[in-house]
């Protein structure tokens, strides 16, 4: 397993999470302090190039946290799937980005910097905390007559700049690199041109420091993203052995059980081909190629903490495979109908069924083993067996939720 | 060290630092870096990012649920941060703006940064100066849930992740700030 980000609800009490919350806003206000953001004057100057402090410290904190992210994602350190990318709802993003540009040319502050104007007892910072606070305000109450556009409008989902340009993680780490030391080298032109400053007098470390910048990211494309095999093979020797041992193959009758369930969000996934599908599934199974499956994981990990995955296939090859991706990348609780369709027909098959579908037909493994003279689709008892049916049933119960890992809400919740 | 000693000590030590004119507060470089370094972290501990106006957001539905509990039951928007029995305060985002006060007081105490005043352009009045503050806040944390996300929670972190949609309230920010900052100069210069 990429032991990082950690697992915060399973190795603290709820208490020791919110320290370590309340240790990091700590460093925040402190590195905020020390860079000069509680001085209004300072934050607005940067708007009429005649200091661009403010806007150096920013994109530095963005290229610095960039590199050492996709650095240790590239060592198989970090696990990206994990972290909190913030979804993509573009025209909510842009026209609120332009409220919050007129906010900030008129109030000097943004509400991180205003808060350690307040701490830091500026004035000014504590009448924008005011103005701040009703702004949240005045959006509560107002929220509810453009509902449609705030939820809706441009949605994305988890968008990265990689799937916007489609180019390969690496490249975009170092256009985007290549693009601040260009942003940073303009403004110290800018801030010689209306602000009088002599870029000669700063310290002439800074050319270490993007030359190191420029190096380190070309490092990382030079490595590489870990792919779904890559990390597959990190976790194999450990999974490989429970999934032998049958850990993650669950009876029918648990998946029934697990159906008629109202706690768990079930999701079930059949991979099997589109023609089969239709002659026979259950309920409410989704029917997906496993090609698409490696598409799907971020919307796989957005599910709620509750969430159950069962995959099946007509035996278990496909499921199994399916599993693999989904195991490695790192979708919590993923589960495999044991035997798969056939088994489940098997099981659950009424007199209904065996009017239109004949058991028996030879196949090769994970091809389906009824003969169905009709497309049933989940048209049938056995696509929805009634719940009693497990109670003359034995089976191991094997599912074991495990604690939701990734954040489900982020920066300003 | 009683508290006279210390003022007066503080003084003469800004004296020295203003004098020289040279940077009171670090080198923007090193400031940049250095709160990289801490967003890093916070990623690389807890999966989150830094935000500070989700903390706001939270303390308002907090006084809001005090006053108004059943207003706060009946829009789904504040349903989901004070909703029933639900206590607003009871987040991690509200810990990090609570750690930000916190640090920077700190910062600004050892620095001997932390002292009454209002920070203003040389041609308005404080008086001016605290009612634009007060209007700019409340432009700003509206943009900012609208975005769902300020400069911390949007602009930087989702920055330093490469989020499309972070990439766009970025650049909305900073084009709003620079198209209008012409037409209100005379509150800065």
């Amino acid at each position: 397993m990429i032991p990082f980000p950690l697992h915060l609800d399973a190795i603290f009490v709820k208490f020791g999470v919110y320290l370590i919350f309340l240790g990091i806003g700590f460093l925040f206000g402190f590195v905020l302090e020390t860079s000069g953001f509680n001085h209004s004057p300072t934050l607005a100057a940067q708007f009429y190039f005649k200091d661009l402090r403010v806007f150096k410290v920013f994109f530095t904190a963005i290229v610095v946290a960039m590199l050492l992210i996709f650095a240790s994602s590239a060592i198989g350190l970090l696990d990206f799937n994990l972290i909190w990318v913030n979804p993509t709802y573009l025209w909510s993003g842009i026209v609120g980005g332009l409220i919050m540009g007129v906010g900030f040319i008129l109030g000097g502050f943004c509400p991180g910097t205003s808060l350690v104007a307040l701490a830091t007892l500026k004035i000014d910072g504590i009448f924008f905390v005011l103005g701040g606070l009703f702004g949240v305000f005045l959006f509560g109450e107002t929220v509810d007559s453009f509902t449609h556009f705030f939820n809706t409008s441009g949605y994305f989902g988890r968008v990265t700049l990689m799937d916007v340009f489609n180019l390969p993680t690496g490249m975009i780490v170092i256009l985007v690199t290549l693009m601040a030391i260009f942003m940073l080298w303009g403004g110290e032109q800018l801030e010689r041109i209306f602000g009088g400053k002599d870029p000669k007098k700063a310290p002439k470390a800074r050319y270490t420091g993007a030359a190191v910048f420029v190096i380190l990211a070309v490092t990382i494309a030079f490595i590489g993203q870990p792919t779904t095999v890559d990390r597959w093979e990190r976790q194999a020797p450990e999974k490989q052995a429970a999934l032998e041992a049958g850990e993650f193959q669950i009876h029918p009758g648990e998946l029934l059980d697990t159906i008629h369930d109202s706690k768990l969000n079930l999701v079930m996934l059949d991979v099997r081909s589109e023609a089969d599908y239709n002659l026979f599934h259950l309920l409410d199974a989704e029917n997906i190629t496993i090609a698409e499956i490696p598409n799907n994981i971020d919307k796989f990990i957005a599910q709620p903490a509750n969430t159950l995955f069962v995959l099946m296939s007509n035996d278990e090859a496909a499921a199994t495979e399916a599993w693999k991706i989904m195991v490695a990348e790192s979708v919590p609780n993923v589960y495999i109908l044991e035997g798969g369709i056939n088994n489940w027909l098997d099981t659950f098959t009424t007199e209904f069924e065996s009017e239109y579908c004949a058991s028996g037909k030879e196949g090769a493994d994970d091809e389906l083993r009824y003969d169905f003279s009709a497309a049933l689709g989940s048209g049938c008892p056995a696509a929805y067996p009634n719940h009693e049916l497990v109670h003359d049933m034995e089976f191991e119960k094997k599912i074991k939720m495990e604690l939701k890992r990734a954040p489900s809400g982020g920066g300003c919740g | 060290m009683t508290t006279i000693t210390q003022t007066t000590g503080k003084t003469g030590f800004f004296k020295k630092i203003f004098g020289r004119e040279s940077q009171p507060y670090a080198n923007a470089y090193l400031g940049g870096i250095l709160l990289g370094l801490v967003l890093f972290i916070s990623y690389l501990i807890t999966g989150n990012g830094l935000g500070a106006s989700g903390g706001l957001s939270r303390y308002v539905a907090f006084i809001e649920d005090l006053i108004a509990p059943g207003h706060m039951d009946r829009v789904p928007y504040l349903i989901a941060m004070a909703g029933g029995q639900r206590n607003p305060l009871d987040s991690w985002i509200v810990m990090v703006s609570t750690g930000v006060i916190i640090g920077g007081f700190v910062s600004g105490l050892i620095n001997g940064r932390t002292k009454f005043e209002t920070n203003k352009g040389p041609n308005i009045s404080n008086r001016t100066r605290w009612i634009f503050a007060f209007v700019g806040g409340t432009f700003f944390t509206y943009g900012a849930r609208l975005a769902r996300g300020c400069t911390s929670g949007q602009a930087l972190s989702g920055g330093a992740t490469l989020s499309a949609g972070s990439w766009a309230t970025m650049f909305a920010i900073f084009g709003g700030a620079y198209a209008l900052a012409y037409f209100v100069r005379k509150l800065w210069n």
